[in-house]
């Protein structure tokens, strides 16, 4: 069987150029980036075959996917993993995001890293992450994606701290990992949650027989909960969001590829994999949409303020996954996956543009020194651009088509509560990244004088990426999408989550355009176009020969009008506080608890043995002194011995 | 001839000891000739070893290449070995570890280089000794004769406070073990007054473990001789609240004593409780359990939070261990299959793991002489591949998967969750504090600027030599064969594993109401 190989070579190509790259790497210094690349490249076609065979179910693909086993990973008695892999329609449809974003990123690195000393080190945990992260998504058993789980972790600690000399790069690193390992922890029981359960860790079976009714030995809904704290810390979700925004100090292509595209949606992935567990856990489901909304809005709150024009992309990062769970929540799946692959273009479109911008100015990202670059650099500017309108939900761009699901189901679902504040998020989310434009793009430029003459367009290998993820982010919608709730993705996913909206209850009903879905969509596109009216009034453009003079004393205004918008501002500049909690909680009051445990291992534990020896040493050296050397006190202990021995013969056996 | 008739067994056991007396004919001045003999002697049993492993045949219960001859006839103390599985895997892991030591010795020890090389194989002769003896009598001399090269390794070749550290481990081990001795003859006097004054067999394993099968041992007496051996072993693992011997006797012992200290010496209390102390006194370890379980529980968590404020590489390492072994106990008293697999798993893996973070922590200590985490940082620029191997390693020992650390920590889990998901749960959380320990340290070794100490050292501070880069890679390629097929190690060892499990399984609680 053909598939037999090419599926499992997906992965073991990006693995081998892993491999080669680190041990011949340095070697080939600036000629390093051909093997990786390339790898990626032949694993990018593979994954085309095999996920245009899966989403048209031809030949194996036909009877709901088409698994390979490989090896007898952990045989230890009835406890037996094997390591397999499984492409089905949810998997083909990561595949394309993974494979195709990793490929642009890939190529678009040659140009961003051309001038870094560790260029070979780069394109090496490049591929390393791509093995990863192709295994979860192909993985069969939830062990095998949970080894995915932590090696997309190890590959974003290299990557995050690529530039180790940077001690905020060492800590974001550290940061990232641990926080991570928090929902992990989680993850991890919930795996042997599963297997004591149902006795099996692969997925299909374990999830049959967890949802057949059967007794089970960890109630559903606690298994439910603990896989979704492995998605909430992968995801970046309230309350372990924190590593997310740090992550940035990795370099760009890093937090296009992983720290937007595809790691992030791990968790996303996750719950929606597990959809059978998580439908029949509605009290669960009401979980995962709060924290969902809950971050949505978080996130963009914070994500109004900041200066860092990667730190915004990051709280956007945030709020979008929150979308997701949002969606994920409310039974909206396939909105959830959609919305998935679109972020995935357009965000890791963003994420590039912000390096382009970055290398135009030479290493600046702060937005307060840029500004009035859309002349200088037309391509990343007209790119960007169509990345901002398409996280902004306008039609007939990727983002809309998605967003109008997740909300339009919200809605009909009954969660009124997860619309009103979507619907909120979705006007917070044009204005932020029309102020980002706005920062970045219009109005006066504040750049470095020295580095003003300098700026300069990316060249072709950074410069060819964006126009190719331009193209998905404004078409996939009308591709994939349309006509709403009724495209090709619902048709291509119905066989991963039909049963599970048919336990739920749930009929589709026909998306009325005139009617409730139609209200809807005006009122989403309404207040998304408001506030990018508003955005442009306050950072000013020069669009269609329309000038308007920036007012950027509105939001001074706004900001510093009373009390609560003082406190919003501050909040939203300090990111709720959120790092300083962690801070007193983990390193002052967590730090001062193991110092008293060491005080105790050595003062209490260890100074009982040293006791202990030191009472030996005393009683020896005490009774040293009855050794005096004197016959006269020798015979005058014999004399008391005798009397002792004589005395308690005639008291004990005499009588 | 088959090769199950040749005495392999005794031969891995005594080529060190011929190889330590052929040293000792050397002159002391021809320190490469000693090297080398002693290498050489290490690499043979090793290779005899590896002979032995590919011979034994997996999965069956008993013993292969028994040998036995009479030693002490009237009291039935006999000479007799053997191997099962548990025992192979762990004289391979001695063997490896051991040639790995040797080699690491090279360049760091140059004072009385004859008496360290005999002292390490003489430790190998004990060490093996005690993993193959199917005679009490004989496994309680081996394990004595561990005591003594140990004893020297640190006090003589060690820090500046050797002496305090070197007399604390043999002191606090022997308490230990001069009561496992009591309970040895307990247990043989127990054997052979319930065989009407015979002593043949009073010492031997198996007719002990197959007296103990037909509830031979009265609960009472169970109840003392298990936890004569508990304290014993307890002590060697270790278990908190007995480990404080250990971080002293790592940050003295030089380089290679703390590797085999780490490596294999711990793992001789975690293969007694598997070997003696389970099968021989079932009811009264399930008595002991809940008791062991909750202290390996305290370990596993206490261990890595106190590493995480330690200033001293080896500390940091040394308190790792103290959380790792952790899981071996807990592996085995949840007496369950998946767990005992991990538990035996863990201690090969841990061997590996721990084995090469003292190697790497040598490294530095030979450049700098200095172990203070404080003062290191940056060194990935200046020693780039001593940096990959180390976090090689660093990753390794947090459990990353496709690495061994993983599947053993993770059976042992997956088999204790099954028993108590409470205890699986406080346990798992470990996850978190192992990052954060060892993300910190190598975060303080590696990344950032280069400090102003690693300056002062200068031109000593070279990247890893070829001898150091040959003692690391093969743990390293063990580490990763091991995580990918973990099978190589769990199928030898499933033998043993059920043959515990169902002497456990057979036995139930003593009832404590005895006390009234």
């Amino acid at each position: 069987m053909i598939f037999d190989v090419l599926i499992p070579l997906i992965a073991a190509l990006p693995l081998a150029g892993f491999a080669l790259t680190a041990v011949v790497g340095r070697r080939l210094d600036k000629e390093a980036h051909w093997l990786p690349v390339g790898m990626v490249l032949a694993s990018w076609v593979l994954s085309m075959i095999v996920a245009f065979s899966a989403l048209t179910a031809s030949g194996p693909f036909a009877d709901g996917g088409y698994g390979v086993k490989l090896w007898d990973w952990i045989p230890a008695g009835t406890f037996n993993v094997q390591a397999g892999l499984f492409v089905d329609n949810l998997t083909a449809c990561l595949l394309i995001v993974v494979t195709t974003v990793g490929l642009l990123v890939h190529v678009y690195s040659i140009g961003y890293m051309a001038h870094d000393a560790g260029y070979w080190r780069f394109f090496a945990y490049l591929n390393l992450f791509m093995v990863s992260m192709l295994i979860l998504v192909l993985g069969d058993s939830f062990l095998t994606v949970f080894v995915a789980w932590e090696l997309v972790g190890l590959s974003s600690y290299l990557l995050i701290g690529f530039w180790y000399r940077k001690r905020s790069a060492a800590l974001a690193a550290k940061k990232a990992f641990i926080v991570n390992r928090v929902g992990d922890v989680g993850f991890a029981l919930g795996i042997m949650a599963i297997f004591a359960s149902t006795g099996t860790l692969d997925i299909r079976a374990s999830i049959e027989h967890l949802i057949s009714g059967a007794p089970l030995a960890v109630p559903l809904p606690v298994i439910a909960l603990l896989v979704f704290t492995g998605a909430v810390g992968k995801s970046a979700q309230f309350p372990l969001h924190v590593w997310l925004p740090d992550a940035m100090e990795g370099p760009t292509p890093v937090s296009a590829l992983i720290h937007a595209a595809t790691m992030v949606n791990a968790g996303v992935y996750l719950v929606a994999r597990a959809n059978p567990i998580f439908g029949r856990a509605p009290e669960v489901m009401v979980v995962v949409a709060a924290i969902g909304i809950f971050t949505a809005i978080l996130a963009a709150s914070i994500a109004f303020t900041q200066t860092d024009i990667k730190r915004v992309l990051a709280y956007s990062t945030l709020s979008q996954l929150g979308y997701m769970f949002a969606a994920l929540g409310v039974g909206a799946w396939t909105a959830a996956i959609f919305h998935l692959m679109a972020h995935g273009f357009f965000k890791g479109l963003l994420f590039l543009d912000s390096g382009s911008v970055i290398h135009a100015v030479h290493d600046e990202q702060d937005m307060r020194r840029m500004g009035g670059l859309w002349r200088r650099i037309p391509i990343t500017y007209w790119t960007m651009l169509i990345g901002a309108v398409a996280i902004s939900g306008i039609p007939p761009l990727a983002g809309f088509f998605s967003k109008d699901e997740i909300l339009g189901e919200a809605f009909k679902n009954g969660f009124l509560w997860v619309w009103a504040i979507g619907f909120v998020v979705a006007g917070m989310t044009a204005f932020y990244m029309f102020r980002l434009m706005g920062l970045t793009f219009w109005g006066e430029s504040r750049v470095d004088p020295e580095v003003e003459p300098k700026i300069h367009e990316s060249p072709p290998a950074m410069s060819i990426p964006l126009v190719l993820l331009a193209i998905p982010s404004v078409l996939l919608g009308l591709a994939i999408g349309f006509p709403p709730e009724d495209g090709l993705l619902h048709r291509w996913l119905a066989p991963v989550f039909e049963e599970t909206e048919q336990a739920m209850g749930r009929h589709a009903a026909a998306y009325q355009f005139f009617g409730i879905d139609g209200v809807l969509f005006i009122a989403t596109v309404g207040i998304a176009a408001i506030a990018i009216v508003v955005a442009w009034r306050i950072f000013g453009v020069e669009l269609l020969g329309l000038r308007l003079r920036p007012r950027r004393e509105l939001a001074t205004d706004a900001t510093t009008a009373n009390g609560l918008t003082r406190f919003l501002y501050r909040a939203s500049l300090n990111k709720w506080w959120f790092d300083d909690l962690n801070d007193l909680l983990f390193i002052r009051i967590g730090g001062r608890v193991a110092m008293f445990l060491w005080w105790f291992d050595r003062t209490i534990v260890d100074g009982a043995v040293n006791g202990i020896g030191a009472l030996t040493g005393d009683a020896g050296r005490g009774l040293r002194r009855i050794q005096t050397g004197r016959v006269q006190n020798y015979a005058l202990g014999i004399a008391l011995g005798l009397l002792v021995m004589a005395g308690s013969y005639l008291l004990i056996v005499g009588r | 001839m088959a090769i199950t008739d040749l005495p392999l067994v005794s031969a891995i056991t005594f080529v060190p000891l011929v190889g330590a007396i052929l040293i000792a004919f050397i002159p002391r001045d021809s320190v490469g000739a000693i090297r080398i003999a002693a290498l050489v002697t290490a690499l043979v049993a090793w290779v005899l070893s590896l002979f032995m492993l590919l011979g034994f045949l997996p999965g069956r219960p008993g013993f292969e290449f028994v040998e036995v001859a009479p030693w002490i006839p009237t009291f039935g103390i006999e000479y007799k070995v053997g191997v099962d599985g548990l025992s192979a895997v762990l004289v391979v892991l001695t063997t490896t570890l051991t040639w790995i030591s040797i080699l690491a010795s090279f360049s760091p020890i140059q004072t009385r280089v004859k008496e360290y090389m005999v002292s390490f194989l003489i430790l190998e002769v004990g060490m093996i000794g005690v993993f193959v003896a199917l005679d009490l009598f004989l496994f309680y001399v081996f394990w004595e004769i561990v005591l003594v090269p140990m004893y020297l390794i640190i006090g003589i070749w060690g820090g500046p406070n050797r002496i305090y550290a070197t007399i604390k481990f043999v002191l606090y081990t022997l308490v230990g073990s001069l009561l496992m001795l009591v309970a040895i003859l307990a247990t043989a006097f127990a054997y052979q007054s319930g065989h009407g004054g015979d002593w043949t067999g009073a010492f031997d394993f198996e007719s002990l473990r197959a007296f103990a099968a037909t509830s031979g041992f009265a609960d009472t007496f169970q109840l003392f001789a298990f936890g004569a051996f508990f304290l014993a072993f307890a002590i060697k693992v270790p278990m908190f609240p007995f480990h404080t011997w250990l971080p002293d006797a790592h940050v003295e012992a030089p380089t290679a004593g703390s590797v085999l200290l780490a490596a294999i010496l711990l793992k001789l209390g975690a293969y007694g409780f598997i070997r003696f102390a389970v099968p021989l006194y079932p009811s009264a370890a399930h008595t002991w359990a809940p008791l062991i379980i909750v202290l390996s529980l305290i370990a596993i968590v206490y261990g890595a939070i106190v590493a995480l404020v330690q200033p001293d590489l080896k500390k940091l390492v040394a308190y790792s261990s103290v959380s790792h072994m952790g899981f071996v106990t807990l592996g085995i008293f949840v007496f369950q299959p998946q767990a005992l697999q991990g538990a035996i798993l863990q201690m090969v893996n841990h061997g590996l793991i721990t084995g090469a973070l003292f190697l790497l922590v040598g490294v530095i200590y030979e450049r700098t002489h200095d172990r203070t985490i404080a003062k290191l940082g940056g060194l990935s620029a200046p020693t780039p591949v001593y940096a990959a191997a180390f976090g090689f390693f660093v990753f390794a020992s947090i459990g990353l998967p496709g690495l061994s650390g993983f599947v053993g920590e993770f059976l042992t889990l997956v088999g204790t969750f099954q028993v108590s998901p409470w205890a699986a749960a406080f346990a798992t959380s470990v996850m978190i504090w192992a990052a954060g320990y060892l993300l910190w340290m190598y975060q303080r070794m590696f990344f950032g600027e280069v400090t102003d100490f690693l300056h002062s050292v200068g031109h000593h501070l070279v990247d890893l030599r070829p001898i150091e880069v040959l003692t690391l890679v093969p743990l390293g390629t063990l580490v990763v064969v091991l995580g990918v097929f973990p099978g190589l190690v769990l199928t030898v060892v499933s033998g043993t594993v059920s043959s515990v499990l169902a002497s456990v399984d057979s036995a139930s609680a003593v009832n404590l109401a005895f006390w009234q």
